[in-house]
């Protein structure tokens, strides 16, 4: 399976997408990084380009309200809602729930284990474990 | 004798590593065996390892600067009197993500961004507002930006201007550390070549027009948040410090004339001793080049002056109290490690921007620190002891080493375009990341000592409406400003920057007829373009 990962955003904290890319591609997942400060319309144009099924979002810049639905709105506009969208960031409790209300299948803050993150796609996609 | 003690007895059988978080092996124990053995060395004296200054705190505590910075101009410039209200020594701002890339608040890809990690800075207008009533002759004032840092260095000598105070008075610290940014938090904007250029533009400005600045402020910081190990953060910094010394000294300065406004920026992580060891081997190594190698004669240039930040990824969203003993701790190290100025992180930082009570509380760590626990009473308290000085010998060693790799490769500049530091860095990450996950290491709250039910932290919001109240600003002031002069300073800096010149007094020019951060920006890109950076995973 394909996920491509992306910093949406101006900031260039991107400590955490390169662990947690490197995490997902041990766990057998094709991984697709895809760099810094990536428009909504970047990220969806390589989740098409690559066929990704999942694509994974970071930021810590606080504009995640902005920019998360910015991507799924993208991918409405691109009529590729089958593709999952997750994130990871500085993310405040009371957004995570508006964001998945706005279509992010889930939002993993700081000190989640990189092992709750391979659980959650493994279970959401149990038939494309590939490893 | 004692090693066969401790041999037979039994020790824990928990899977805790016991090196230090970079993963220096330690022993259980030091002795005069380990400890090296040399002259004996004093505080202001060369290498400067026991601190720069002979009177240590004693002469002059640490200035307590709390980096601070976000929504409008009107707003940040309320929190500032509020903090020197509170006894804040100096002030410190933070810009927001488009103010640190060089973007105007109505920018496209600005959207979401305005005022959320930083105050929005498009013109001289909203520096006008941030420094209103803020006697610029009497404070010191860092500035936290690179790219555009000789941009946002301009404003802040017209702001001074129009308060009457000459440049020459000036003091205050603007980062300006391009390499850092290549090398882990990745705010460039134009390709390493125009980049160092501007910035040895600014240091030559300022060491004739405002000498009382620091240039720049060499950031080991955000090479150590983005993962690095202690050793890296001090090789790396030190590094890029003598790249710049390099570029200076090509352009045909004397290193006399510039190397002591040069200054240092560090982080204080969680691992007490090691941090403390860096600071004193950081001061030793560096005095040691500028002196030999770099041939510098007077004895300011040789000092190494830093700032120091207690290390924001120490902290944790879980249990966020627990997040002021961190600092607490952190600081310690950085005042026994003998920082000149300090900035202690808010509990809640790790959530958002803080709000005003866990700002302050920060602040009165520091407080508590200077005035209650007595460790500013004598010069470098650790000093001498068996373990301290073996560790800072051994930190000077691993980055000496680094220094012959990275002059392997040809340099900074080679090493950053062929992802060396980047790769060194995220591959610490990921091992640090591992342990972690092995629980080879602990976190209290987070991998250990959990708990289910956590009350939310109350936590500063940045209100939607301001990104279009600042637009509407930015708007304003085009409209307002003359038009025909705002391009004419423009083109000519276009000009200036296709030839030779140091770039400031064109952008000084342009700045003071409100030409926008975005414009000026724009202007130099059309001559240097932009720099993307190959991602090393």
């Amino acid at each position: 399976m394909r996920i491509v990962v992306a910093k949406v955003g101006l900031d260039g904290h991107d400590r955490g997408v390169k662990v947690v890319a490197r995490a997902l591609r041990d766990a057998g997942y094709e991984v697709i990084y895809t760099g810094l400060r990536q428009t909504p319309e970047m990220v969806v144009d390589a989740a098409l380009q690559e066929d990704a099924q999942v694509i994974g979002l970071s930021i810590h810049s606080g504009a995640h309200m902005t920019l998360f639905p910015a991507v799924v709105d993208e991918l409405k506009r691109r009529k590729a809602t089958d593709i999952v969208v997750f994130g990871g960031g500085i993310i405040p409790e009371d957004d995570i729930a508006t964001l998945k209300k706005r279509g992010v299948a889930e939002i993993f803050t700081p000190g989640t284990p990189l092992q709750d993150i391979v659980e959650w796609l493994r279970q959401r996609f149990p038939e494309k474990t590939s490893s | 004798m004692w090693r066969e003690d401790f041999e037979s007895g039994s020790v824990r059988d928990d899977n805790i590593e016991t090196s230090t978080i970079s993963g220096i092996p330690l022993q259980p124990l030091y002795t005069r065996e380990d400890a090296p053995r040399r002259e004996e060395e004093f505080p202001g004296q060369f290498p400067y390892t026991r601190g720069i200054h002979p009177s240590g705190y004693r002469g002059r505590l640490w200035t307590m600067r709390q980096f601070s910075g976000f929504a409008t101009a009107e707003e940040t410039n309320r929190r500032y009197k509020y903090l020197l209200a509170n006894g804040q020594t100096g002030l410190s701002v933070a810009f927001d993500m488009p103010t640190l890339m060089g973007q105007d608040s109505d920018a496209p890809t600005s959207r979401g961004e305005v005022g959320h990690c930083g105050v929005a800075i498009d013109s001289l207008a909203d520096m006008e507002t941030l420094f209103d009533g803020i006697p610029l002759g009497e404070i010191t004032t860092s500035m936290t930006i690179n790219s555009p840092a000789a941009i946002l260095l301009c404003m802040y000598i017209a702001v001074a201007e129009e308060q009457g105070i000459p440049a020459s008075k000036l003091g205050g610290t603007l980062q300006n550390d391009i390499l850092k940014e290549f090398i882990a938090q990745k705010e460039f904007i134009f390709p390493p070549a125009p980049s160092m250029r501007l910035v040895v533009d600014s240091i030559e400005y300022c060491a004739k027009e405002v000498p009382k600045w620091n240039t720049i402020s060499i950031s080991g910081y955000h090479i150590r948040e983005a993962g690095s190990t202690a050793a890296q953060e001090l090789a790396f910094t030190l590094a890029d410090g003598m790249a710049y010394v390099d570029a200076c000294l090509e352009r045909g300065m004397h290193i006399d004339d510039f190397a002591s406004r040069l200054s240092f920026f560090f982080d204080a992580h969680i691992d007490f001793f090691e941090e403390i060891a860096k600071f004193r081997a950081a001061r030793r190594i560096w005095a040691r080049w500028m002196r030999e190698r770099y041939g510098a004669q007077q004895e300011r240039s040789w000092k190494l002056r830093f700032h120091t930040q207690t290390a924001g990824v120490s902290l944790t969203a879980q249990q966020p109290e627990l997040n002021i003993a961190r600092t607490a701790i952190e600081a310690l190290a950085a005042v026994l490690g003998g920082t000149q100025s300090l900035h202690t992180n808010a509990m809640d930082e790790v959530l958002a921007l803080p709000t005003d009570k866990a700002a302050r509380l920060a602040l009165r760590t520091q407080q508590l620190l200077a005035y209650e626990t007595g460790v500013a009473n004598t010069i470098d308290p650790l000093g001498g002891s068996y373990f301290i000085e073996s560790l800072t010998d051994e930190m000077e060693r691993q980055a000496e080493a680094y220094f012959k790799r990275i002059e392997e490769i040809g340099g900074v500049i080679p090493a950053i375009e062929v992802g060396f530091f980047q790769k060194e860095i995220a591959d610490a990450a990921f091992r640090y990341q591992q342990e972690l996950e092995q629980k080879r290491r602990l976190v209290v709250g987070v991998n250990e000592f959990t708990v289910d039910d956590e009350p939310a932290l109350e936590i500063l919001r940045i209100d939607p409406r301001l990104e279009s109240e600042q637009v509407a600003r930015v708007h304003g002031v085009r409209a307002k400003r003359d038009a025909a002069k705002c391009s004419r300073a423009l083109s000519q800096l276009r000009k200036a920057a296709a030839g030779t010149d140091n770039l400031m007094p064109y952008i000084l020019d342009a700045v003071r007829v409100y030409a926008t951060e975005g414009e000026i920006m724009q202007a130099m890109i059309e001559v240097f373009g932009t720099y993307t950076e190959t991602a090393v995973v």
